[in-house]
């Protein structure tokens, strides 16, 4: 029995700049995953190698394997456009697409990617928004401007928009740090459900939040990976003392 | 000591008070100064060319010289001819530059090629449009061995280039990276993310910047001279001289007949409001897409 | 780099180690009353009982402040809860200080059943043992820590000593028998504050290395056990 996504010497550069060394990980199915470390630590840049968006930007490479269900995702026959569709994202600001109405931006997956039928899409985006909390909502103006919510429902909408081509795997970058608190809780409520269904990887930068929601934590430093393990276990005994400083803020 | 302070505080403050009144009311006269030439242009304009305003004006072509009456409208038809073409040409051109510019120009658009093609359209839409018109009837008009609505609507055609590819960059640019990625997340080709996400997601600005290109062109004279000529009779082919507003007020302003006179102050106020509907057509197209956004929200 | 959190942290344990000082005076008092007896050092035990148990709940409140406020985590954490249970602890051995100092009384004001040997013996031991885990607290010795837990043993086999002793007196002077009934009680009240301290000593280790060692001795015993049968 093998991780649902693991990932084997995983290493990343922004040109000549190596930002991410070896990273040896496993992520269970239907678990919650939390990534912490300090700014500039690599765990964005990690979690954007997992659905190969890392590679989009500008002399960005990455080189190891990334294992989705035992299959290499960086193997040269793979579509990075496929995988992505397998392993989903939410950004750190919320960002539903301009000018397209509530249902389009959960619809709009499924639509470019030529599914035409209108009952599939009303009950894909229906589904979808049920699943991220947003349904009851919106459903009396799916034909409002996305961008028309408030930045917490916004948000709802993109993990929705994700959700919506049913992705394995759902990567979280940072998802409430725009937002307010009580729009936290629901992101961080709703995530404890969702992984039922998906498996979350997600970067925060809240320890407090990490140790809510996930079932296991990681904690990046200077592009390596120094500790995972438990998340009760890394918040009341940590192995390294780099993760004892860290947590408990003595780091400078 | 205490009351000295005091003297001193509102001492300062009352000239400092003076001092901001002052500088505000140049700047208040400066700004009514700025809108006062185009209210003249536009009064002088109307004042002149309001009387030979009728319905033979809209609906004949130019009498005979010598006659007088007849009316402009085949300058008319010619000009709305001349701006199709040079939409055709210029838009697609111009937003093909700019989504190359913006979406695939090597490092986000910050490529050497993208580059060198930026600081081209930037100098395009300096160089004098006398000398686009030149090119074009060295080009087009010289090899065809006649003028045509063809060579006039390339010259405008290529005036628009810059500020429609210039413009949609920049709109394109104000949509943040993340949008991009997020489209990218869910598992779609750039492309289809560029074409459906990106320029769909700012058409609005973008139709502006265009119809004010539009409207930019529509008044041009200088590179029609030599490439679309004048027609005094309704046009006959694409391939063939066309009348257009600007050339036919041109020739009719320098001619010696007082009619012909009244003619092109009337053709002016035509052109006037035309450019000045185009302004109020983008603006009201502009100001209902960002109501739509507001209306949402509710 | 030293966070305000820390200069909490460090007012904390000042609070707790002077609690800690308040207990250790009333159990030597406690002890020496009945040694050297002495009944005025009686009134001193209760006075102190009384302090420590104002420091009980200053010390509780410190620490509800600093979670609530600070969100502890880590050895911060584990330093917090640790002082929660040290703190209930060290209110409890004040209360043992004070069973002792009234079961002297009791004992001084009849006639002695027989010579102290055993019990100042037991006394000092559990004396040590207390002054120890509160060491191990003070300095975060995890060593000085563990040493405590492995003098709980001398002290129960001390106690069953005391309890053996007085058995055998009364049984040629049954009339003493509230006497020695009061001599097994003290024997009991040190015996308490052994184990009070033995938990002190756990709770350290914990707090230094986030290790739980606690009933470990016992789930050894209770397989040895059933290994047997």
């Amino acid at each position: 029995m093998y991780s649902l996504l693991s990932t084997q010497n995983l290493s990343a550069s922004f040109g000549s700049t190596q930002v991410l060394k070896n990273i040896q990980m496993d992520f269970d199915e239907f678990t919650v995953s939390a990534i912490i470390g300090p700014s500039g630590c690599g765990k964005s840049t990690f979690i954007r190698c997992l659905n190969r968006l890392h590679e989009e930007v500008a002399e960005a490479s990455a080189t190891g394997k990334v294992l989705l269900q035992g299959h290499d995702i960086y193997a040269s026959d793979v579509d990075p456009v496929a995988i992505r569709r397998k392993i989903g994202m939410v950004f750190q600001k919320p960002n539903p697409f301009p000018s397209l109405s509530i249902f389009d931006n959960v619809a709009i997956g499924l639509k470019l990617a030529g599914v035409r039928r209108g009952a599939i899409l009303r009950e894909t985006v229906e589904r979808s928004l049920k699943l991220a909390a947003l349904w009851e909502e919106v459903k009396d103006k799916l034909n409002s401007q996305g961008t028309s919510l408030s930045g917490g429902q916004q948000q709802r909408l993109c993990i929705a928009r994700a959700l919506a081509v049913e992705p394995s795997v759902l990567l979280m970058d940072e998802p409430t740090s725009a937002l307010d608190p009580i729009s936290t809780a629901k992101i961080e409520e709703l995530m404890t459900e969702l992984k039922k269904t998906v498996t979350i990887v997600i970067v925060t930068h809240n320890m407090q939040q990490a140790a809510r929601i996930s079932d296991k934590t990681a904690f990046f430093l200077l592009g390596e990976m120094i500790e995972y393990g438990e998340t009760s276990e890394l918040f009341t005994a940590p192995k390294d003392q780099r993760t004892e400083r860290y947590i408990t803020g003595r780091f400078g | 000591m205490q009351r000295h302070f005091a003297d001193y505080i509102f001492r300062s403050y009352r000239k400092r008070k003076a001092i901001n009144a002052l500088m505000c009311g140049l700047l208040v006269l400066a700004a009514t100064l700025a809108i006062f030439p185009l209210f003249s242009v536009f009064g002088y304009v109307v004042a002149q060319g309001y009387s030979a305003l009728n319905w033979e004006f809209f609906t004949a072509v130019p009498k005979p010289v010598g006659e007088i009456g007849g009316g402009m409208a085949n300058a008319l038809l010619g000009t709305c001819t001349l701006v199709a073409l040079a939409s055709l040409i210029g838009i697609p051109w111009g937003v093909s530059v700019a989504l190359y510019l913006s979406e695939y120009g090597g490092k986000q658009g910050r490529g050497r090629f993208a580059g060198v093609v930026r600081f081209s359209a930037d100098m395009l839409s300096s160089i004098p449009s006398i000398i686009v018109g030149l090119f074009v009837y060295a080009l087009v008009v010289i090899t065809m061995r006649r003028f045509s609505a063809v060579a006039g609507g390339l010259a405008l055609g290529i005036l628009m280039i810059p500020t429609v590819c210039r413009t949609t960059e920049e709109l394109l640019r104000m949509i943040p990276e993340h949008i991009r990625e997020a489209g990218l997340a869910l598992g779609l080709p750039r492309w289809k993310v560029i074409l459906w996400i990106i320029l769909k997601g700012s058409r609005g600005p973008i139709t502006t910047g265009i119809m004010l290109s539009i409207a930019r062109v529509s008044g041009e004279t200088a590179p029609l001279l030599f490439t679309a000529f004048n027609n005094r009779f309704w046009q006959s082919g694409l391939d063939q001289p066309i009348a257009s507003l600007p050339v036919q007020i041109y020739t009719y302003a320098i001619s010696p007949y007082d009619d012909w006179h009244r003619q092109a102050w009337a053709g002016a106020l035509l052109l006037v409001m035309l450019v000045f509907a185009m302004n109020l057509l983008t603006r009201v197209v502009f100001n209902s897409g960002g109501n739509s956004k507001k209306q949402g929200g509710n | 780099m030293e966070r305000h959190f820390d200069v909490s942290l460090r007012e904390l344990k000042e609070q707790l180690v002077a609690m800690a000082g308040l207990v250790e005076r009333a159990i030597d008092d406690a002890t020496q009353a009945l040694q050297k007896r002495d009944l005025t050092k009686i009134a001193h035990v209760h006075e102190m009982e009384k302090k420590v148990n104002l420091a009980h709940k200053a010390v509780d409140n410190s620490c509800l402040k600093l979670l609530a406020l600070q969100q502890p985590l880590a050895a911060d954490l584990r330093l917090i809860v640790a002082i929660i249970k040290i703190n209930t602890d060290l209110e409890r051995m004040g209360d043992q200080a004070e069973n002792i100092a009234y079961n002297s009384d009791r004992y001084l004001r009849g006639l002695p059943l027989k010579p102290l040997i055993d019990l100042p013996v037991m006394a000092e031991e559990v004396r040590v043992m207390v002054r120890a885990a509160i060491d191990s607290f003070v300095k975060t010795d995890e060593g000085l820590a563990r040493e405590v837990l492995s003098r709980d043993d001398k002290v129960d086999a001390l106690k069953n000593k005391i309890f053996r002793d007085v058995l055998e007196h009364l049984k040629d002077q049954p009339e003493m028998i509230e006497q020695g009934l009061t001599l097994i009680l003290i024997a009991r009240n040190l015996e308490r504050l052994g184990d009070h301290a033995t938990n002190i000593a756990e709770d350290v280790v914990f707090a230094i290395t986030g290790e739980d060692i606690r009933h470990s001795g016992s789930m050894q015993t209770i397989k040895k056990a059933l290994e047997s049968k």
